[in-house]
């Protein structure tokens, strides 16, 4: 895919000079212009056009903020007031990056289940789908010091809760989590010190996940865009030209999703935010309910679900590390769960597990609430770890289309060839 | 090309002064590049100002028996409680063997002494108890400092982020966290004052 023959004929006399010195029209032409792109992927496949274009809003929104936002503990809520208020334009910048985030999620979470649904982690595509994990710890990490920076009562006791996660391994080696901790503060507490280091990696790591982006990309014109038939391309019509077929589509689905991110922007700016995070950090009193924002919150309910604090903790991280092992735990032969038959009830339960997990952290770890995390935190990993490997081997896949082609125009059609499961 | 050949076929075989020169400099460098990390991690750690606030001073005076304050050390709440005599009671009458955490956590005392009340205040002194009011679960602080506030199960102290109960030696004696709650290393000065740190 990679290396497919790039159409571009430069034609003016400084297209032809720079074409034979440093030919970047040349690459973007044959990577994002006459791409070879599946003709049957659905709207799925706008999500990494959307992706791409909430990393841009996030750096573009950021760097506007900072030139008015002081990271201090004096300072940083009141400046935060002040651009909502005071600067010309403020309040539209500090909502399009606070919702930004959430749309980033939203979209990245939607990516990362068709992702698994249509089996797009397998074989050749494991190196892009590790990086794609990559990128979603680092936007964590992003948003978790991102979220400390207005520095309200929620921000603080966030960052004193998740930070104190490290203080678990002092069950290890006695003393060292406390190190960590005291590292990663810069003092005894949570304080000023604090906040400003967390400023300037928040500042770093949308550069740090740009470049995992370009990797990420990379990584897919190497292998070439899986489809919802998880087949190849094999001959001239299995595929379109990336412009104007897949881009126009992108453009598209941006206008609509862009419909739901100017909603909240303008009607309900702080509807995905917490109002404790209008009363100013106070390192005396910690709110009663402290909660993360909604896309923390499944990961939340499994380190609450588990008694044990160090076994909560290694089960939280071990629920995202987890996803890099997954093309190794998939044993089907076929790659879209959409011709696995059984598997395909599996991973709806998966999604079920994963958003009522999302619901039990937003509610206080007491009673029923705490047996359900259990449960469905039991289910997250039982999916990876047993579901996946066992119904990969015994279930009976749905027969499968014999191209791309076939699957869009019916039998008859299709140039006679043969394909085989994976295409290789 | 002869003696190139010898040469190549000598040097697979045993190592030569160049190959010596060669790993010597590259642990020189990489020992180098180890060591120039060093202050840009150090500087993370709590810096020298951070250190000088290291002790406070506090006045017990006008804290009457059953009263509580809430002073500040090294940016950390500590809770300081004039006991009632029950409330001493009840924290001494707990047998050690039935703590979920049984060492005293107290920073005067070595890491093995027992969670005894005794162990967990100064004698002559044990109407007063003294904590760091941080839940050792995730680093919320604790509610009890307040007349109105909850107090948990056990009448010490009770933490509302997820749901540890402290007795009134600050022992955990229900819920999520690992330790008990920590005795900073203080000392009175008279009978009436306290330093901390």
């Amino acid at each position: 895919m990679a290396n497919h023959e790039s159409t571009y004929r430069p034609t003016s006399s400084i297209g032809k000079w720079m074409d034979a010195r440093l030919p970047v029209a040349r690459i973007m032409h044959a990577q994002f212009v006459d791409f070879p792109t599946p003709r049957n992927i659905n709207y799925l496949w706008t999500t990494g056009g959307l992706l791409t274009f909430f990393l841009g809003v996030q750096i573009a929104t950021g760097v506007v903020l900072a030139m008015h936002y002081a990271p201090t503990a004096a300072d940083a809520f009141n400046t935060v007031e002040h651009i909502r208020r005071d600067v010309n334009f403020g309040w539209l910048m500090r909502n399009l990056h606070a919702v930004g985030a959430s749309m980033f999620f939203l979209a990245v979470y939607i990516h990362i289940a068709r992702g698994l649904y249509y089996g797009s982690y397998k074989a050749p595509r494991e190196v892009l789908w590790i990086i794609g994990v990559v990128i979603l710890l680092l936007m964590m990490a992003t948003a978790f010091m991102g979220y400390s920076l207005p520095w309200g009562q929620m921000s603080f006791w966030a960052v004193t809760v998740i930070t104190n996660l490290f203080s678990s391994i002092d069950s290890i080696v006695p003393g060292l989590g406390t190190r960590i901790v005291q590292w990663l503060w810069g003092g005894f507490s949570v304080s000023g010190t604090t906040l400003t280091r967390f400023f300037s990696l928040h500042y770093l790591l949308p550069f740090v996940i740009a470049g995992a982006v370009g990797l990420h990309i990379w990584a897919l014109h190497v292998a070439g865009q899986n489809n919802p038939t998880g087949l190849e391309i094999k001959t001239a019509s299995d595929s379109v030209p990336m412009s104007p077929f897949a881009v126009m589509k992108d453009i598209f689905a941006l206008s609509v999703f862009g419909l739901l991110f100017a909603w909240f922007v303008f009607f309900l700016p702080d509807y995905l935010g917490h109002p404790d995070n209008y009363i100013e950090a106070n390192p005396l009193s910690t709110p009663p309910h402290i909660v993360p924002e909604w896309y923390f919150l499944p990961y939340y309910a499994i380190l609450r679900a588990i008694p044990n604090k160090l076994m909560g903790v290694i089960a939280m991280f071990s629920s995202i590390l987890l996803l890099v092992f997954i093309p190794w735990l998939d044993t089907s032969r076929v790659r879209s769960a959409k011709y696995r038959p059984i598997y395909k009830w599996f991973f709806w339960l998966f999604i079920i597990s994963v958003v009522a997990l999302g619901y039990l952290g937003s509610k206080p770890p007491e009673g029923a609430y705490v047996v359900w995390a259990r449960v469905f935190t039991a289910y997250y990993f039982l999916h990876f770890l047993v579901i996946m490997p066992i119904v990969g081997v015994t279930e009976n896949p749905a027969p499968l289309p014999r191209s791309i082609t076939e699957s869009v125009l019916g039998k008859g059609a299709a140039p006679a060839r043969e394909a085989a499961p994976l295409g290789r | 090309m002869q003696r190139e050949a010898d040469l190549a076929s000598h040097s697979a075989e045993e190592p030569t002064r160049r190959d010596f020169i060669v790993i010597a400099a590259q642990a020189f460098a990489g020992v180098g590049a180890a060591l120039a990390l060093w202050p840009f991690i150090h500087q993370m750690n709590p810096d020298a100002s951070t250190q000088a606030l290291a002790s406070t001073e506090v006045d017990l005076s006008p804290v009457k028996e059953g009263q509580a304050i809430t002073v500040v050390w090294r940016g950390k709440p500590v809770f300081i409680r004039n006991r009632t005599p029950e409330e001493i009671k009840k924290a001494v009458e707990v047998k050690v063997s039935d703590l979920s955490d049984g060492s005293a956590r107290n920073d005067d005392l070595p890491d093995r002494a027992p969670a005894t009340d005794a162990n967990r205040t100064k004698k002559g002194h044990e109407n007063w108890i003294v904590l760091v009011g941080i839940c050792t679960h995730l680093g919320c602080i604790p509610k009890g400092q307040g007349l109105n506030d909850a107090r948990g199960d056990f009448g010490g102290w009770f933490c509302p982020c997820h749901g540890s109960h402290y007795d009134t030696a600050g022992r955990i004696r229900k819920g999520p966290a690992p330790r008990n709650l920590e005795v900073p290393p203080y000392g009175f000065t008279s009978d009436t004052k306290i330093k901390i740190g």
